[in-house]
C-alpha cells in the first residue's frame, strides 16, 4: 500500500510536468459561422483544441496577452471573450456594444481596446478582469453624429490609434491616466477611411480611404505636423470597379523601404516608397486584392482577392516587384498568417472548409487541417509586435 | 383552343414566381453561401449588421422583392454597397432579396 501511495506520488508530479508547455508556436483560427474557435500548433501543424459558444464570429479578431497565454477574442455582436489557449477554455467573457469590428491591446498589455460601429466608438477595458476602463464615444458634426470606428491600434507611449468612417477623422487616444484618457482629433482626413495600419516601428499610422483614392498618413512622432494625403489619385480619375470585400491593411507589408497595399476597387498592389511617402510602383494582380501581407523577412508579398477571384493566392517578389507564383487552394481563401519567421503560412480557405499550411520557399502543401468556414488566423507571436 | 389560351396565359402570368423559383439546386446552395459569407462580410453573418445596415425582416418591413433586388444588382452609388449585376442574374438577386424577407438563410 505505502509502496503504492509512493508509486503515485512519483506519477502524479511527472504528470503534471508532462503537461507543462509554452505557448510560442501556438495561436487560433476563428471558425465564423460556428462560433467557435480552434487551437493551432505550428510546429507540427496540428489543431490541439477548440473553444465554442463566442457568438457572432463575422470578421472577428484576436489579440494577444504579453505572456501569450490568453487570447482577447472580438466578435462582431459585441462580445468580447478572454479565451485561455493552455486550458482551451472561456477565462472570461462580456457583451460590450452592439456591434464591433476589432480590437488592440496597449504598450504595457493591461488595456484591450475594442472599436465599436454600433454605438460608435472605442471602449478600453482592464485586461484582467474585463472591467471597463473608459467609453470613448466617436462623435462628430454639429448633430452629434456617432461614426463607426476602423482601424484600432496600439501605439507606443500608452496610445490607442483609430479612424471614424463616417466623419473621416483620425483619433489619438492617450491612456497613460486611465482616470483621464486624452483625445487628439485630426479632421478632414479623407472621406470613408476603411482600415487602418501602422508600421512596425510604431511611427507612422496610414489610414486607407474608401470614398476616395489615396490614403491618410499622420506621423506619431511629429503630431503637429498633422495628417498628410499620400498617393493622392491613384486611379487616376479611372472608374474603379465594384469593391465586394473591402481591403484590409492589418497585416500590410513592408520590405526594406517600400510598402505593398491594396488599391480599392483596382486589380493592381500599389508600392509606396516610404522615404518620400510616394508611389513607387503598381504591380498587375490577379483581382482585388484583400490581404497584402509580408512574410516576414520581407522578401515575398502574399496577396489574397475579393470574390469571385477568391481561390487564388499570387505571390510577389519584394525584389523585381513581379508575381512569381500563383496557388489555387480552393474556393473562398480569406485570410493568411505567416509562422512567426516565415517558413511556412498558414490559410483559411472557407468554402472548403479547411485550413492549410503551405512552404514558403517550394510552396508546397504541407498540412491541411479540417475546419468548419475558417476565417481569421492569429499566432502568439503578434502578443510582441506593435499594432497587433 | 379556349384551354389553350388559358394554359399560355396561366404560364405567362406564373412565370416570374417561376423564375424565382428557377434557380437550381446546386446555384441555391452557391447562392446562400453567397448571400451568408460575402454578404454577410458586410452585414454580418446574422445579417445583424456591420459596415453595412442590418438586413433583418424587420428592417426591411415594405420594401419589396423588386426593390430589394434593384439594390443588389445596381449598388447604392455613394455608399460601400457595389453592384453585383456582374455576378448574379436579375431571378438570382430576386431569389436572394426573397431569402432576406423571409429571413430564410439557415
Amino acid at each position: 500500500m505505502n509502496r503504492l501511495l509512493a508509486c503515485l506520488l512519483l506519477i502524479l508530479p511527472l504528470g503534471a510536468h508532462a503537461a507543462a508547455r509554452g505557448t510560442g508556436d501556438l495561436g487560433l483560427f476563428i471558425e465564423r459561422a460556428s462560433s467557435s474557435v480552434q487551437i493551432v500548433e505550428t510546429s507540427t501543424n496540428t489543431s490541439i483544441g477548440r473553444i465554442g459558444e463566442l457568438g457572432d464570429l463575422s470578421h472577428a479578431s484576436v489579440v494577444y496577452s504579453r505572456d501569450e497565454r490568453y487570447a482577447y477574442v472580438f466578435g462582431r455582436d459585441g462580445g468580447l471573450t478572454k479565451v485561455d489557449i493552455l486550458k482551451a477554455e472561456i477565462s472570461k467573457r462580456k457583451m460590450q456594444s452592439g456591434n464591433s469590428i476589432g480590437g488592440a491591446i496597449s504598450q504595457d498589455g493591461r488595456l484591450v481596446a475594442v472599436s465599436n460601429y454600433k454605438p460608435g466608438g472605442v471602449k478600453v477595458f482592464d485586461a484582467d478582469s474585463l472591467e471597463l476602463v473608459a467609453d470613448i464615444p466617436a462623435t462628430y458634426g454639429d448633430r452629434q453624429q456617432r461614426s463607426k470606428v476602423i482601424g484600432l491600434v496600439d501605439a507606443p507611449e500608452s496610445k490607442f490609434v483609430f479612424a471614424l468612417w463616417d466623419a473621416g477623422e483620425i483619433w489619438v487616444l492617450d491612456m497613460s491616466d486611465r482616470k483621464q484618457p486624452k483625445i487628439q482629433k485630426f479632421k478632414g482626413i479623407g472621406r470613408n477611411p476603411y482600415d487602418a495600419l501602422i508600421t512596425g516601428d510604431g511611427r507612422y499610422y496610414i489610414a486607407g480611404l474608401f470614398g476616395e483614392d489615396g490614403m491618410a498618413m499622420l506621423d506619431l512622432w511629429n503630431l503637429s505636423a498633422g495628417v498628410k494625403r499620400i498617393l493622392p489619385n491613384y486611379g487616376k480619375g479611372t472608374q474603379k470597379l465594384p469593391v465586394y470585400k473591402m481591403p484590409h491593411l492589418e497585416g500590410w507589408a513592408v520590405a526594406g523601404n517600400f510598402a505593398f497595399v491594396p488599391a480599392v476597387g483596382r486589380h493592381e498592389v500599389l508600392v509606396i516608397d516610404m522615404q518620400s511617402w510616394q508611389q513607387a510602383g503598381r504591380i498587375k494582380v490577379h483581382g482585388q486584392p484583400i490581404f497584402v501581407m509580408a512574410r516576414p523577412d520581407g522578401r515575398q508579398v502574399w496577396v489574397n482577392f475579393a470574390i469571385p477571384d477568391n481561390d487564388t493566392i499570387q505571390v510577389i517578389d519584394t525584389q523585381s516587384l513581379a508575381v512569381i507564383k500563383e496557388l489555387k487552394p480552393g474556393k473562398g481563401v480569406l485570410h493568411m498568417e505567416f509562422e512567426p519567421r516565415g517558413e511556412e503560412v498558414w490559410m483559411s480557405v472557407r468554402d472548403e472548409n479547411r485550413v492549410e499550411v503551405y512552404d514558403t520557399r517550394s510552396f508546397e502543401r504541407k498540412s491541411s487541417i479540417p475546419a468548419t468556414k475558417p476565417s481569421g488566423i492569429f499566432f502568439t507571436a503578434r502578443a510582441h509586435r506593435i499594432g497587433l | 383552343m379556349t384551354r389553350l389560351i388559358w394554359l399560355a396565359l396561366s404560364l405567362a402570368l406564373s412565370a416570374p414566381v417561376a423564375a424565382s423559383d428557377g434557380v437550381s439546386g446546386d446555384r441555391e446552395r452557391e447562392l446562400r453561401n453567397l448571400l451568408i459569407q460575402d454578404c454577410g462580410s458586410c452585414h454580418g453573418l446574422q445579417m445583424k449588421g456591420g459596415l453595412g445596415p442590418a438586413l433583418l425582416p424587420e428592417m426591411l418591413q415594405g420594401k419589396s422583392v423588386e426593390y430589394l433586388s434593384t439594390v443588389i444588382l445596381h449598388g447604392r452609388p455613394g455608399t460601400a454597397m457595389p453592384p453585383w449585376r456582374s455576378l448574379l442574374s436579375a431571378d438570382e438577386a430576386r431569389w436572394m432579396a426573397q431569402q432576406l424577407l423571409d429571413r430564410n438563410l439557415q
